[in-house]
């Protein structure tokens, strides 16, 4: 079942498309990732599906609603975690949760959240005597305190240190195993790796891929790389006569060769004949990371349509 | 009215967290009252009709604590809490950001019935002063005083872009209320043209200082005030940026 439907989104700024005609959804109980840099749409997006802002065109239902016309019907079911917004400096985390508690028919018990979300030794310190991890855990709370349906969760890893950031991610996993539906807005490709089922990656405003991690890797050319230091000289020509070879490259006594297909297997057995050894051999495989970079830098500007 | 009790408990305990604000708002009035009494012993004046001159000063101390929390306090808080985030975090809650507003009101509102109840305490009890002899009419005075201050807040609070651009806006039309309120000068040591406009110029002192002697407060500046009020606060709420 989908519990959130987008349809041909589109949100300007003036002259600018901040988001172009972008579809997806999202299945409930899943873990959907909205991928991509800065600036391109990511919040933009979530905002209209939280009705915040209202879309040029394109029509938005979250779990069946409206988000401008439904408004208050969706606020009680969809927990939000905003970007840049904090608390006032003197809210102690208990208050915070009790005060927002309060906004709900049936809120979550605010004593267990905090316990849950390790906030237990804080729970008497004001916001501004957190730290960013902290902050960032109450911030999670409060938006699950209303016992939302659908969590949304925008770029919450930011400005974390890894330790903190680690502790986030199993936090989220904690809240898809309550059957919650996670959005999650990131732009790290490895946040989304390690916890999205799908993701959506956008780039200047447009969907660019919508698949499973796997998939998305998939996607960009199987590029490989292989380093490797020949125990005797060997000619480029070798190499590059190979089918499977696009290029070789020396950086002092190491060979770069990349290629696609069986590049190990043609590579190593030309060696052989040649009598060379490889030393130090280590073969790079595209990641998620340059899958993304392949799909949303403006430097390399290939779409899903080219790649595929 | 679940989330608007929570919310004005919980205004009320982050403004008690605050002692310079809730200080300045609710005590130091009676403490400047005290200080003045103690350097200027109040003595009938005849220039001032028989009446003491500090008994025609204890309205004005009122605009202390309506200008605080008004004119300050007020609309540098809420500008703080659309900068950082506060008000669109709300939105997203089913409580809308409205609620936070009005929560501030109430507890403002409070706060300063608390500030005049306390000089109207003080001064009668060590100073003699009398209490208002018109307390009706006082009352309605400092309501439409207090509204109307609440109001050129909430606009300064809507236009003003930043937190810092509210404090640059808030803190000389604090020194003008305060001035013309009479404040740093008794109002009787004032120029005559200076005393009308201050008639009129939110809180509306002499509405204060009529009705405290006994008087019916003029009907004309308290008008002035309810124009201010319902004026600047319906432009107020319709051009309020959450975010």
């Amino acid at each position: 079942m989908n519990v959130i439907e987008v349809s041909d989104l589109t949100k300007h700024y003036g002259d600018r498309a901040a988001v172009d005609d972008v579809s997806f959804s999202v299945e409930e109980g899943e873990i959907f990732g909205i991928l991509g840099p800065n600036g391109a749409g990511k919040t933009t997006t979530v905002e209209s599906i939280v009705g915040l802002r209202t879309p040029d065109s394109g029509t938005i239902r979250v779990l069946g609603l409206d988000p401008r016309q439904d408004r208050d019907r969706l606020r009680a079911v969809v927990g939000v975690q905003l970007q840049e917004s904090e608390l006032p400096d003197r809210i102690t985390v208990r208050e915070a949760l009790d005060l927002f508690a309060s906004f709900y028919d049936d809120p979550a018990d605010p004593r267990r959240l905090i316990d849950e979300l390790g906030l237990a030794e804080k729970r008497d310190t004001a916001y501004r005597h957190l730290s960013g991890g902290q902050k960032q855990r109450l911030s999670i709370a409060l938006a699950l305190v209303g016992q939302p349906r659908i969590a949304i969760l925008d770029e919450l890893s930011t400005g974390l240190d890894p330790q903190a950031r680690r502790d986030t991610w199993d936090l989220i996993e904690s809240i898809r195993g309550r059957g919650v539906t996670v959005v999650l807005v990131t732009h790290l490709m490895e946040e989304a790796e390690r916890l999205a089922d799908r993701v959506a990656v956008i780039r200047d405003g447009r969907l660019v891929a919508l698949d499973t991690p796997a998939g998305i890797v998939s996607m960009v050319d199987p590029e490989q790389r292989l380093r490797f230091r020949p125990s005797a000289p060997i000619e480029d020509r070798l190499l590059t006569d190979l089918p499977e070879v696009r290029s070789v490259q020396r950086t002092g006594a190491t060979l770069v060769v990349t290629g696609t297909g069986n590049l190990i297997g043609a590579v190593t057995a030309v060696l052989a004949r040649q009598d060379v050894i490889a030393n130090d051999l280590r073969v790079d495989q595209a990641s998620l990371d340059e899958a993304y970079l392949a799909l949303t830098s403006s430097r390399s500007p290939r779409t899903a349509k080219e790649l595929s | 009215m679940k989330e608007l009790r929570a919310l004005v408990a919980t205004e009320a305990k982050l403004l008690f967290r605050d002692p310079i604000t809730w200080l300045a708002a609710i005590a130091l009035p009676s403490v400047v009252l005290l200080i003045f009494g103690s350097l200027f012993p109040p003595l009938p004046d005849p220039e001032l009709g028989g009446q003491r001159w500090l008994d025609l000063f204890v309205p004005s101390l009122l605009v202390i604590t309506l200008g605080t929390l008004g004119v300050q306090t007020l609309p540098i808080r809420l500008a703080t809490y659309r900068e950082k985030g506060v008000l669109r975090r709300l939105s997203t809650t089913p409580a809308h950001p409205a609620r936070l507003l009005a929560a501030q009101l109430v507890v403002y509102s409070v706060t300063s019935v608390i500030a005049m109840v306390l000089l109207v305490v003080v001064g009668h009890l060590v100073y003699a002063i009398p209490l208002p002899g018109h307390p009706l009419g006082f009352l309605v005075a400092f309501l439409f005083g207090m509204t109307s201050l609440f109001a050129i807040g909430l606009i300064v609070a809507a236009v003003a872009p930043s937190n810092r651009a509210a404090t640059a806006i808030a803190i000389p039309m604090f020194f003008a209320v305060m001035f013309l309120g009479g404040v740093y000068f008794p109002r009787v040591m004032l120029p005559e043209i200076l005393v009308r406009i201050g008639d009129y110029t939110p809180p509306g002192v002499q509405g204060l200082q009529d009705a405290w002697l006994g008087n019916v407060p003029q009907l004309a500046p308290l008008l002035g005030m309810a124009v201010v009020t319902v004026v600047l606060g319906a432009i107020a709420v319709r051009s309020f940026r959450w975010e």
